[in-house]
Protein backbone atom coordinates (compact mmCIF):
# COMPACT_ATOMS: atom_id res chain seq x y z
CA UNK A 1 0.00 0.00 0.00
CA UNK A 2 1.26 3.23 -1.29
CA UNK A 3 -0.52 6.38 0.21
CA UNK A 4 -0.04 9.66 -1.06
CA UNK A 5 -0.83 13.19 0.73
CA UNK A 6 -4.19 14.81 -0.37
CA UNK A 7 -4.03 18.47 -0.76
CA UNK A 8 -1.29 20.37 1.19
CA UNK A 9 -3.57 22.21 2.58
CA UNK A 10 -7.00 21.29 2.56
CA UNK A 11 -9.45 23.92 2.60
CA UNK A 12 -7.70 26.66 0.46
CA UNK A 13 -6.75 24.46 -2.44
CA UNK A 14 -10.07 22.46 -2.27
CA UNK A 15 -11.64 26.10 -2.63
CA UNK A 16 -9.30 27.06 -5.57
CA UNK A 17 -10.00 23.29 -7.61
CA UNK A 18 -14.04 24.15 -6.82
CA UNK A 19 -13.12 27.51 -8.66
CA UNK A 20 -11.72 25.85 -11.35
CA UNK A 21 -14.22 23.47 -11.82
CA UNK A 22 -17.10 26.12 -11.98
CA UNK A 23 -15.01 27.71 -14.30
CA UNK A 24 -14.96 24.81 -16.52
CA UNK A 25 -18.38 23.82 -16.45
CA UNK A 26 -19.97 27.42 -16.69
CA UNK A 27 -17.56 27.46 -19.86
CA UNK A 28 -18.01 24.17 -21.41
CA UNK A 29 -15.11 22.68 -23.50
CA UNK A 30 -13.27 25.34 -21.76
CA UNK A 31 -10.29 23.76 -20.68
CA UNK A 32 -8.30 24.48 -17.31
CA UNK A 33 -5.77 23.20 -15.24
CA UNK A 34 -5.71 21.95 -12.25
CA UNK A 35 -2.95 22.35 -9.46
CA UNK A 36 -0.65 18.85 -9.43
CA UNK A 37 -1.44 16.50 -6.94
CA UNK A 38 -0.14 12.67 -6.45
CA UNK A 39 -2.65 10.34 -7.23
CA UNK A 40 -2.70 6.63 -7.55
CA UNK A 41 -2.30 5.11 -11.13
CA UNK A 42 -4.09 4.75 -13.29
CA UNK A 43 -5.77 7.94 -11.71
CA UNK A 44 -4.66 11.48 -13.20
CA UNK A 45 -4.01 14.25 -11.25
CA UNK A 46 -6.68 16.18 -12.52
CA UNK A 47 -9.33 13.69 -11.40
CA UNK A 48 -7.89 13.37 -8.38
CA UNK A 49 -7.88 16.94 -7.36
CA UNK A 50 -11.98 16.85 -8.27
CA UNK A 51 -12.55 13.95 -6.32
CA UNK A 52 -10.32 15.72 -3.16
CA UNK A 53 -12.95 18.53 -4.16
CA UNK A 54 -16.37 17.50 -4.91
CA UNK A 55 -16.46 13.48 -2.84
CA UNK A 56 -17.32 13.11 0.41
CA UNK A 57 -18.63 10.20 2.61
CA UNK A 58 -22.57 11.67 1.50
CA UNK A 59 -21.34 11.37 -1.99
CA UNK A 60 -21.51 7.74 -3.43
CA UNK A 61 -18.67 7.44 -6.47
CA UNK A 62 -17.92 4.21 -8.76
CA UNK A 63 -15.06 3.17 -10.14
CA UNK A 64 -15.03 1.55 -13.42
CA UNK A 65 -12.47 -0.84 -15.23
CA UNK A 66 -9.19 -0.03 -14.39
CA UNK A 67 -9.59 2.46 -11.80
CA UNK A 68 -11.18 0.08 -9.62
CA UNK A 69 -7.95 -0.92 -8.09
CA UNK A 70 -6.80 -2.09 -4.47
CA UNK A 71 -4.53 1.16 -4.92
CA UNK A 72 -7.92 3.72 -6.00
CA UNK A 73 -10.06 2.14 -3.27
CA UNK A 74 -7.51 2.82 -0.51
CA UNK A 75 -6.53 5.92 -1.98
CA UNK A 76 -10.58 6.58 -1.60
CA UNK A 77 -11.28 5.07 1.95
CA UNK A 78 -8.37 7.35 3.36
CA UNK A 79 -8.95 10.98 1.67
CA UNK A 80 -12.61 10.55 0.49
CA UNK A 81 -14.65 8.16 3.11
CA UNK A 82 -16.65 7.79 -0.12
CA UNK A 83 -19.27 4.66 -0.15
CA UNK A 84 -18.16 2.67 -3.23
CA UNK A 85 -21.32 1.78 -5.22
CA UNK A 86 -22.50 0.28 -8.84
CA UNK A 87 -23.61 2.53 -11.42
CA UNK A 88 -26.70 2.60 -10.68
CA UNK A 89 -26.31 4.04 -7.18
CA UNK A 90 -23.70 6.31 -8.47
CA UNK A 91 -23.07 10.12 -7.68
CA UNK A 92 -19.79 10.32 -9.15
CA UNK A 93 -18.36 8.05 -11.64
CA UNK A 94 -14.46 7.42 -12.46
CA UNK A 95 -12.81 5.67 -14.92
CA UNK A 96 -11.63 5.51 -19.06
CA UNK A 97 -14.91 6.51 -21.38
CA UNK A 98 -14.68 2.70 -22.43
CA UNK A 99 -14.82 1.63 -19.04
CA UNK A 100 -17.85 3.44 -17.81
CA UNK A 101 -20.28 1.72 -19.95
CA UNK A 102 -23.71 2.60 -21.04
CA UNK A 103 -24.73 6.24 -20.33
CA UNK A 104 -28.06 4.19 -19.10
CA UNK A 105 -26.81 2.63 -16.23
CA UNK A 106 -26.29 5.72 -14.33
CA UNK A 107 -28.88 7.80 -12.38
CA UNK A 108 -30.48 10.17 -14.92
CA UNK A 109 -32.60 12.33 -12.22
CA UNK A 110 -35.76 12.98 -12.48
CA UNK A 111 -38.09 15.99 -14.40
CA UNK A 112 -38.47 16.36 -10.51
CA UNK A 113 -35.50 16.17 -9.06
CA UNK A 114 -32.87 17.02 -12.13
CA UNK A 115 -29.97 17.03 -9.61
CA UNK A 116 -30.44 13.69 -9.10
CA UNK A 117 -28.24 12.94 -11.89
CA UNK A 118 -24.43 11.50 -11.74
CA UNK A 119 -21.41 13.28 -12.82
CA UNK A 120 -18.86 11.23 -14.79
CA UNK A 121 -15.41 11.89 -14.72
CA UNK A 122 -13.79 10.49 -17.99
CA UNK A 123 -9.72 9.98 -17.32
CA UNK A 124 -6.95 9.60 -19.06
CA UNK A 125 -8.52 11.96 -22.13
CA UNK A 126 -6.75 13.80 -24.90
CA UNK A 127 -8.37 17.26 -24.27
CA UNK A 128 -8.30 19.08 -27.54
CA UNK A 129 -10.25 22.22 -28.84
CA UNK A 130 -11.26 20.85 -31.91
CA UNK A 131 -13.74 18.35 -33.02
CA UNK A 132 -17.29 18.17 -32.27
CA UNK A 133 -19.01 21.79 -32.11
CA UNK A 134 -20.73 22.72 -29.32
CA UNK A 135 -23.22 25.60 -28.58
CA UNK A 136 -25.45 26.24 -25.32
CA UNK A 137 -25.55 27.99 -22.17
CA UNK A 138 -21.79 29.16 -21.07
CA UNK A 139 -20.67 29.55 -25.00
CA UNK A 140 -20.75 32.80 -26.75
CA UNK A 141 -20.74 31.49 -30.35
CA UNK A 142 -19.59 27.93 -30.61
CA UNK A 143 -16.66 25.99 -28.87
CA UNK A 144 -15.32 22.54 -30.37
CA UNK A 145 -14.07 19.61 -27.89
CA UNK A 146 -13.13 16.26 -29.10
CA UNK A 147 -15.64 14.23 -27.61
CA UNK A 148 -14.90 10.36 -27.12
CA UNK A 149 -18.70 9.56 -28.59
CA UNK A 150 -20.33 11.95 -29.90
CA UNK A 151 -23.98 9.91 -30.55
CA UNK A 152 -24.19 8.95 -27.15
CA UNK A 153 -23.74 12.32 -25.73
CA UNK A 154 -26.09 13.99 -28.01
CA UNK A 155 -28.22 11.51 -26.72
CA UNK A 156 -27.78 12.52 -23.53
CA UNK A 157 -27.91 16.56 -24.13
CA UNK A 158 -31.48 15.23 -25.52
CA UNK A 159 -32.90 14.32 -22.13
CA UNK A 160 -31.87 17.88 -21.02
CA UNK A 161 -33.15 19.03 -17.83
CA UNK A 162 -32.63 15.28 -17.30
CA UNK A 163 -28.86 13.53 -18.24
CA UNK A 164 -25.67 13.23 -16.97
CA UNK A 165 -22.50 15.79 -16.49
CA UNK A 166 -19.04 14.96 -17.99
CA UNK A 167 -15.58 16.40 -16.52
CA UNK A 168 -13.01 15.08 -19.20
CA UNK A 169 -9.71 14.75 -17.35
CA UNK A 170 -6.24 14.09 -18.87
CA UNK A 171 -2.94 14.97 -17.22
CA UNK A 172 -3.73 18.45 -14.92
CA UNK A 173 -6.15 19.20 -17.33
CA UNK A 174 -10.03 19.39 -17.32
CA UNK A 175 -13.21 20.02 -19.40
CA UNK A 176 -17.02 20.39 -18.78
CA UNK A 177 -19.70 18.91 -20.68
CA UNK A 178 -22.94 19.91 -18.58
CA UNK A 179 -25.95 18.13 -20.05
CA UNK A 180 -27.36 21.83 -21.08
CA UNK A 181 -24.65 21.97 -23.79
CA UNK A 182 -25.74 21.23 -27.95
CA UNK A 183 -23.61 18.59 -29.61
CA UNK A 184 -23.57 19.72 -33.42
CA UNK A 185 -21.24 17.15 -34.56
CA UNK A 186 -17.74 16.98 -35.91
CA UNK B 1 1.96 -5.68 35.83
CA UNK B 2 2.03 -8.15 33.37
CA UNK B 3 5.35 -7.95 30.60
CA UNK B 4 2.83 -8.48 27.72
CA UNK B 5 3.86 -6.57 24.56
CA UNK B 6 0.41 -3.89 23.81
CA UNK B 7 -1.10 -4.79 20.97
CA UNK B 8 -1.78 -1.87 18.30
CA UNK B 9 -5.53 -0.85 19.43
CA UNK B 10 -4.40 -0.75 23.16
CA UNK B 11 -1.15 1.39 22.30
CA UNK B 12 -3.05 3.56 20.31
CA UNK B 13 -5.13 4.80 22.73
CA UNK B 14 -2.51 4.69 25.71
CA UNK B 15 -0.49 7.05 23.51
CA UNK B 16 -4.13 9.24 23.04
CA UNK B 17 -4.77 9.49 26.55
CA UNK B 18 -1.26 10.04 27.59
CA UNK B 19 -0.93 14.09 28.35
CA UNK B 20 1.94 15.70 26.36
CA UNK B 21 4.02 16.36 28.30
CA UNK B 22 4.82 12.72 29.45
CA UNK B 23 4.99 11.73 26.42
CA UNK B 24 7.39 14.75 25.45
CA UNK B 25 9.73 13.54 28.34
CA UNK B 26 9.80 9.76 27.76
CA UNK B 27 10.06 10.50 23.78
CA UNK B 28 12.05 13.39 23.45
CA UNK B 29 12.10 15.33 19.98
CA UNK B 30 13.91 13.43 17.45
CA UNK B 31 10.86 12.38 15.05
CA UNK B 32 12.73 10.35 11.87
CA UNK B 33 12.43 10.99 8.35
CA UNK B 34 8.35 11.10 7.36
CA UNK B 35 5.96 12.58 4.93
CA UNK B 36 2.44 13.55 5.88
CA UNK B 37 -0.42 11.81 4.64
CA UNK B 38 -2.50 13.67 6.27
CA UNK B 39 -1.44 16.93 8.50
CA UNK B 40 -2.82 17.40 11.51
CA UNK B 41 -6.40 18.54 11.33
CA UNK B 42 -8.80 19.99 14.16
CA UNK B 43 -12.16 18.77 14.37
CA UNK B 44 -15.00 17.16 16.31
CA UNK B 45 -16.51 14.03 17.04
CA UNK B 46 -20.06 13.11 18.17
CA UNK B 47 -19.42 10.49 21.33
CA UNK B 48 -22.07 8.58 22.38
CA UNK B 49 -23.08 7.13 25.42
CA UNK B 50 -25.09 3.43 26.64
CA UNK B 51 -27.12 4.21 30.07
CA UNK B 52 -25.09 1.95 32.41
CA UNK B 53 -23.04 0.61 29.60
CA UNK B 54 -25.99 -1.39 27.98
CA UNK B 55 -28.61 0.69 26.83
CA UNK B 56 -29.56 1.85 23.69
CA UNK B 57 -26.57 4.63 22.41
CA UNK B 58 -27.57 8.36 22.65
CA UNK B 59 -25.35 10.92 21.61
CA UNK B 60 -23.66 12.42 24.64
CA UNK B 61 -22.34 15.64 23.25
CA UNK B 62 -19.42 16.62 20.95
CA UNK B 63 -15.32 16.61 22.12
CA UNK B 64 -12.78 18.52 20.21
CA UNK B 65 -10.37 15.67 18.08
CA UNK B 66 -7.52 16.25 16.53
CA UNK B 67 -6.00 13.59 13.78
CA UNK B 68 -2.85 13.45 12.07
CA UNK B 69 -1.35 10.66 9.88
CA UNK B 70 2.33 9.96 8.42
CA UNK B 71 4.27 7.78 6.28
CA UNK B 72 7.78 6.85 6.95
CA UNK B 73 10.89 6.45 4.04
CA UNK B 74 9.88 2.36 4.64
CA UNK B 75 6.22 2.41 3.80
CA UNK B 76 4.88 2.13 6.82
CA UNK B 77 1.55 4.19 7.72
CA UNK B 78 1.06 5.70 11.27
CA UNK B 79 -2.53 7.26 12.36
CA UNK B 80 -3.39 9.38 15.35
CA UNK B 81 -6.65 10.88 16.91
CA UNK B 82 -6.16 12.80 19.88
CA UNK B 83 -8.45 14.58 22.23
CA UNK B 84 -7.75 17.96 22.12
CA UNK B 85 -6.22 20.40 19.77
CA UNK B 86 -2.75 20.01 20.63
CA UNK B 87 -1.39 19.39 16.75
CA UNK B 88 2.03 18.44 18.26
CA UNK B 89 0.88 15.44 20.27
CA UNK B 90 -0.87 14.31 17.47
CA UNK B 91 1.83 14.22 15.08
CA UNK B 92 4.39 12.83 17.82
CA UNK B 93 1.39 10.06 18.21
CA UNK B 94 1.10 9.10 14.66
CA UNK B 95 4.63 8.66 14.35
CA UNK B 96 4.53 6.31 17.69
CA UNK B 97 2.14 4.58 15.91
CA UNK B 98 3.94 3.95 12.74
CA UNK B 99 7.57 3.40 14.29
CA UNK B 100 5.82 0.83 16.79
CA UNK B 101 4.89 -1.33 13.98
CA UNK B 102 8.66 -1.43 12.52
CA UNK B 103 11.54 -3.05 14.12
CA UNK B 104 11.92 -0.02 16.76
CA UNK B 105 8.73 -1.58 18.35
CA UNK B 106 10.45 -3.90 20.91
CA UNK B 107 12.70 -0.66 22.09
CA UNK B 108 10.05 1.55 22.05
CA UNK B 109 7.08 -1.19 23.85
CA UNK B 110 10.44 -0.77 27.17
CA UNK B 111 11.02 2.94 26.56
CA UNK B 112 7.53 4.28 25.85
CA UNK B 113 4.89 2.37 26.22
CA UNK B 114 5.73 0.44 29.43
CA UNK B 115 6.02 4.00 31.48
CA UNK B 116 3.08 5.23 29.95
CA UNK B 117 0.83 2.17 31.33
CA UNK B 118 2.87 2.16 34.40
CA UNK B 119 1.68 5.78 35.09
CA UNK B 120 -1.68 5.49 33.87
CA UNK B 121 -2.65 2.31 36.17
CA UNK B 122 -0.80 4.47 39.31
CA UNK B 123 -3.15 7.61 38.64
CA UNK B 124 -6.59 5.03 38.42
CA UNK B 125 -4.95 3.60 41.46
CA UNK B 126 -4.53 6.90 43.21
CA UNK B 127 -8.16 7.71 42.12
CA UNK B 128 -9.96 4.93 43.84
CA UNK B 129 -7.85 4.84 46.68
CA UNK B 130 -9.14 8.19 47.26
CA UNK B 131 -12.54 7.86 46.58
CA UNK B 132 -12.15 4.40 49.11
CA UNK B 133 -11.58 6.80 51.53
CA UNK B 134 -14.84 8.50 51.42
CA UNK B 135 -16.92 5.27 50.91
CA UNK B 136 -19.60 5.32 53.19
CA UNK B 137 -21.37 2.42 54.77
CA UNK B 138 -25.19 2.15 54.96
CA UNK B 139 -26.39 -0.10 56.89
CA UNK B 140 -30.34 -1.02 57.21
CA UNK B 141 -31.39 -0.85 60.22
CA UNK B 142 -33.55 -4.59 61.55
CA UNK B 143 -36.91 -2.93 62.08
CA UNK B 144 -37.73 -3.44 65.97
CA UNK B 145 -40.69 -5.86 67.32
CA UNK B 146 -42.88 -3.50 68.48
Amino acid sequence: MQLTQGFADPAIEAARVFRIVLDAMSHPARIVTLPEIDAPAPCSPAAAAVLLTLVDGTTPLHLAGAHDCEAMRDWVRFHLGAPLVGPQDAAFALGIWDALGPLSAYPQGSAEYPDRAATLIVDDMALRSKGARLTGPGIAHEAFLALPDVAALQANAAQFPRGLDFLFTGGAQLAALPRSTQIGGA
Amino acid sequence: MSAQPLSRRDWLGLIARAPMARLGALWPDDPPEFTWLRKPEVGAMMVQGRAGAVGAAFNLGEVTVTRASVRLPCGTIGHALVQGRDTRKAERAALLDALLQTEHEEQLQATVLAPLQAAEQEEAETRARRAAATKVDFFTMVRGEG
